[in-house]
């Protein structure tokens, strides 16, 4: 088979125009099986309207958007669940996959909220809804997963344990994942491919030579640059959920 | 059995019940009361046109409405006027429209409030077998797409993201809304199909708590509405439309006192 077989999308020189202003321009990107690509950049430069042109949601866009798979998982942004539907998060998690109860308290349990399953989704706090998206979108198994900002809210222990679990989904399921995230720290440290978008992209590649561009000292200032190197090490533990810290065997 | 006219009214309201039941929690779940209310207004056109053209009522209303439908569609998407206001103004001058038209057609005598409020008790038979073929129809096509629909009414770009074409989806749910105010102005009427479809559901949300439960409780206080609404209709010479309309709303207080109480019960 060919190398394109592991491509799960692939934007080519994207962009979308509303109100005659463009929100982002000239983006091409690919996503591969197993591959951990990461959008990074300021507030406005167009980090979340990428991940919907790839994933399909913007209608009238330039360039060209080639998806190889259905099977998506999308943690979007900003969600609002309406108070006038009655949901609870068994409901929710069977949005749009049809799940056995087992694959719904495994993936609640992953993300450390199955204590939650029968609860009104409106009661959650932010960092537990979080949780949940989470556990909705990787419990259908995807072949690419979209996170836009996956851990805000989350609590400082669980936000670690959390980007754990996703990097550590990604090897298991062998799946493609799109992260947008403020935190390079995570970013440099876990992603095999870098993009720094401000309305367009400044620069990418792998983390190493993102760092070292010009451009990403101009858009996030000196000291990010010293990410990589605080950040270096090999991790001796793990996470589990609640936060204690377990010594990896 | 269905020689009598109460017992065929009845069936037919229980027809129109189990169906607005379902529709009228995803009108309250996506905010479209005021929607539902605009494709019946514009009903009446429907139905002068059917007279004019001498063609099938539920049919023409259908063709009407829907084409509303598709009109305020394309307003939202080149006007940059606020959603309701294009409600409003599709919903009467529809309306108007159709009131103008029945100007013309001064050779047919018609009834305005029989139009506004329906005429339940001068159900047909042929009109029972419209109610429930189409009611059957309706209920099927809503189970076939109740995934997609019920993803793109909790959020619209995760439904897009993941596959459920919420697009497509929303199109089909807007011709089924068409399809049960066409099957149904005749009994109903005008004015009282979005209470049908609004007031049931409204009770059913103050007391489940996902939303299957809501859409059951929903149809049960719709058929309890109809029997209370005909046979109090029958007791004390009132007008049934209404009556039905008004028995759905004690039972909606009813649902109310019923929160105030497990409230007050967990306390």
């Amino acid at each position: 088979m060919s190398l394109n077989n592991n491509i799960l999308v692939k934007l080519e020189n994207t962009g979308v125009m509303l109100d005659n202003k463009w929100l982002v321009k000239g983006v091409s990107l690919e996503v591969k099986k197993g591959q951990i690509v990461t959008l990074i950049g300021p507030n406005g430069s167009g980090k979340s309207t990428t991940a919907k042109i790839a994933l399909g949601i913007y209608k009238n866009i330039e360039g060209k958007v080639e998806k190889y798979t259905d099977k998506i998982g999308y943690v979007p942004q900003k969600i609002s669940i309406d108070w006038t539907l009655p949901i609870r998060v068994s409901d929710f998690m069977l949005l749009t996959e049809v799940l056995t109860n087992d694959e719904i308290n495994n993936a609640l349990k992953l993300t450390g909220v199955d204590h939650l399953k029968n609860n009104d989704l409106r009661n959650l706090s932010g960092g537990e809804f979080q949780r949940v998206l989470i556990a909705r979108a990787i419990s259908k198994k995807p072949d690419l997963l979209v996170l836009d900002e996956p851990v805000q809210g989350v609590d400082f222990k669980g936000e670690l344990a959390l980007y754990e679990l996703i990097k550590e989904i990604s090897e298991k399921l062998g799946c493609g994942i799109l992260l947008i995230s403020h935190d390079l720290h995570v970013v440099m440290s876990a992603t095999d491919h870098v993009l720094c978008l401000n309305g367009h992209v400044c620069c990418s590649g792998t983390p190493q030579t993102v760092v070292k561009d010009s451009k990403y000292k101009e858009l996030f200032g000196d000291r990010a640059s010293t990410i990589l190197s605080v950040y270096e090490h090999d991790h001796d533990h793990t996470h589990s959920p609640d936060g204690t810290i377990e010594t990896k065997k | 059995m269905f020689d009598d006219f109460f017992i065929r009214a009845l069936f037919a309201g229980l027809g129109v019940a189990l169906v607005t039941g379902p529709l009228g929690c995803f009108v309250i779940w996506r905010r479209l009361s005021f929607f539902a209310g605009t494709l019946a207004h514009s009903s009446l056109l429907g139905v002068t046109l059917a007279f004019s053209f001498d063609i099938n009522i539920s049919f023409s209303v259908l063709l009407i409405s829907s084409a509303v439908a598709l009109i305020l569609l394309r307003l939202q998407k080149t006007t940059k006027l606020p959603s309701d206001a294009l409600l409003g103004l599709l919903a009467h001058s529809s309306l108007a429209i159709g009131l103008v038209v029945i100007g013309f057609l001064s050779y047919i005598r018609f009834d305005i409030m029989g139009l506004l409020f329906g005429d339940i008790l001068a159900v047909n038979k042929k009109d029972l077998l419209v109610i429930w073929v189409g009611g059957a129809i309706i209920l099927l096509i809503l189970k076939l797409i109740w995934k997609p629909l019920f993803a793109s009414t909790v959020n619209y770009e995760l439904a897009e993201a993941e596959g459920m074409k919420p697009e497509k989806i929303n199109a089909v749910f807007t011709i089924l809304m068409a399809a049960i105010i066409a099957i149904s102005i005749k009994m109903v009427g005008i004015l009282l199909i979005t209470g049908m479809l609004i007031i049931p559901a409204a009770m059913a949300r103050n007391l489940a708590n996902n939303p299957k439960q809501m859409i059951i409780i929903s149809i049960i206080g719709g058929l309890l509405a109809v029997v209370l609404g005909l046979y109090s209709s029958l007791e004390f010479n009132t007008a049934s439309g209404p009556s039905i309309i008004t028995a759905a709303l004690v039972l909606f207080i009813l649902s109310m006192f019923n929160i105030r109480k497990f409230k007050q019960l967990k306390k």
